[in-house]
């Protein structure tokens, strides 16, 4: 989107990225997802359809899954933001990423992230969420490489570990 | 996505004279943000609406009311709603995907526009967008109305809106005289010359709230939808449907389509069909048949007159059932 002038009102944007707290610049068309990949360097959330249609750039806003492609930054004012990044814990993996890996449940990876969130959504809410619980979760990810079945397998990992 | 000011005003009177046929109320953001980035939307101003109108669920003696910034998420999950209103937590639960019911608002869902690939592509000039023909009408049509259609053949994207209509909700909205109320069936018309959109809302108005009339004990409902995946799609076509028994015989239905007309369609023939009658499957048959009599498919967009009657069957059938309630 650069290029183009713009109208700002010049007010930062503070908000929670992964637990600390950021300032952000941008101007009011600037998405989550661009703030995200472009000024904070997170480039886990992927971007690739930008228009809500695959579920790669998922974040948890609040706590709550949503596509970081239909989130303006400038609206996540004293907000908590968790991506990819902020996942695991203290250097360690969570057991979700852990089960992804021992489950093969990923191939090109570009979805992966996304999976993740959604995933990792429904596991702060739900301790042990049934089968149907984490394909309505999953119902907002699409994995081009078709590894559906591996990352149903992971989630179900996770749950039973 | 063209670059906007952004306004975040303290009051509503502030609010609604931030806007006008320049500016935009911003809520979720789920389908504004997709009009704009697809240049079909390009609005100077947008004016952040969150902190100001009414969010959440409150059953009153006046009937159930739901803030206009009542996320679907909060409607699939509210027990009053699943309790007393199923036809609405089945819509809400069958829309879009978990994320975007997390932003979405109900407000919103009743405002967003068509999804009409041939409205949602920027190069393509069409009557909706301001143009002189619809490239629908003789083109790519698979998805399109056969009901209500013409000179805008586009269905009404959304799911909730009909099982809204069927509940027979009313909106409040505030605009620059003050605050007015609307019946949810005089909100949505047509598109005309000389007004192309989907509502009779003004660009200066807010949706406030909605409020559904209270209902009897007995009242069932249901929403069914058919989509060309399982999760995650638009309603190729979808019936919202509400019951009220007295043994077997009916004492009110209401039938509303969504996904086969400009604007949510109360199917009002299916309604006599069985307004006083005794549940059976031929009266059934004979209110799925009156449902689409007046259909008039376009090349590509048959399929949904026998695929709308099944619908209307089986939601039926589903509701009388002895065993359900
Ligand atoms: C990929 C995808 C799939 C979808 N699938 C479905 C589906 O299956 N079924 C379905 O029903 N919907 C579906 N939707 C649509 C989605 O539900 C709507 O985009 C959403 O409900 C709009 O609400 P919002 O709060 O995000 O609105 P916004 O995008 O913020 O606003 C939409 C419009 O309404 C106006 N507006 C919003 N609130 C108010 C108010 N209170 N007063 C006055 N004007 C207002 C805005 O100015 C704007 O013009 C889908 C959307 C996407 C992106
Ligand atoms: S159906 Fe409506 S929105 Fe689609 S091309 Fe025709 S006029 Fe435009
Ligand atoms: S990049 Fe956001 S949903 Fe595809
Ligand atoms: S692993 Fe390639 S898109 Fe899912």
């Amino acid at each position: 989107m650069p290029g183009a002038p713009f109208a700002i009102e010049g007010a930062m944007t503070p908000l929670r990225v992964n637990g600390e707290h950021v300032e952000l610049d941008v101007e009011p068309r600037r998405t989550l997802l661009d703030a995200l990949r472009a000024d904070l360097g997170l480039t886990g959330a992927k971007k690739a359809c930008d228009m809500g249609n695959c579920g790669a750039c998922t974040v948890l806003l609040d706590g709550e899954a949503v596509y970081s492609c239909l989130v303006l930054a400038v609206d996540c004012v004293a907000r908590a933001v968790t991506t990819i990044e902020g996942l695991g814990e203290g250097g360690k993996l969570h057991r979700l990423q852990e089960a992804f890996i021992a489950a093969d449940a990923f191939q090109c990876g570009f979805c992966t992230p996304g999976q993740l969130m959604a995933l990792a959504a429904l596991f702060e809410r739900v301790a042990r969420p049934s089968d149907a619980q984490i394909m309505r979760a999953l119902s907002g990810n699409l994995c081009r490489c078709g590894a559906y079945q591996h990352i149903l397998r992971a989630a179900r990992m996770a749950r039973d570990r | 996505m063209r670059a906007f000011e952004y306004t975040t005003p303290s009051t509503i009177q502030q609010a609604v004279s931030a806007l006008g046929a320049d500016s935009r109320a911003l809520a979720g953001g789920t389908d504004l943000l997709t009009l704009m980035k697809a240049h079909i939307a390009a609005p100077e101003r947008l004016v952040n609406v969150k902190m100001l109108l009414p969010r959440g669920i409150e059953a009153r003696p006046e009937g159930l009311e739901i803030g206009a910034l009542t996320t679907l998420a909060e409607i699939e999950q509210h027990p009053v709603i699943a309790a007393g209103y199923s036809a609405l937590a089945q819509a809400a639960a069958l829309a879009a995907s978990p994320q975007i019911r997390n932003l979405a608002t109900i407000g919103g869902n009743l405002l967003q526009r068509p999804r009409c690939w041939y409205y949602r592509n920027a190069r393509i000039d069409c009557w909706l967008k301001g143009g002189a023909d619809c490239p629908a009408r003789e083109g790519e049509n698979r998805n399109h109305a056969i009901l209500g259609g013409g000179p805008c053949y586009a269905v009404h994207p959304s799911d909730l809106a009909a099982a809204l209509l069927a509940f027979d909700a009313a909106l409040w909205v505030h605009g620059r005289g003050g605050e007015r109320a609307i019946e949810l069936a005089d909100f949505f018309a047509l598109p005309a010359p000389e007004r192309r959109t989907e509502t009779v809302l003004s660009p200066d108005e807010l949706v406030l709230k909605l409020r559904l009339p209270p209902h009897p004990e007995e009242t069932r409902s249901g929403y069914l939808k058919a989509m060309d995946r399982k999760a995650w799609a638009f309603a190729l076509a979808g019936v919202a449907c509400v019951l009220r028994l007295s043994g077997r015989k009916i004492a009110h239905a209401r039938i509303v389509l969504s996904g086969v007309a400009p604007i949510p369609w109360r199917a009002r023939a299916a309604e006599r069909e069985l307004q006083g009658a005794m549940a059976s499957p031929d009266r059934f048959a004979a209110a799925a048949a009156a449902a689409v009599q007046e259909a008039v498919p376009l090349r590509h967009n048959g399929y949904k007159l026998p695929l709308t009657k099944a619908l209307v069957r089986q939601a039926l059938t589903a509701l009388t059932d002895p065993a359900c309630k």
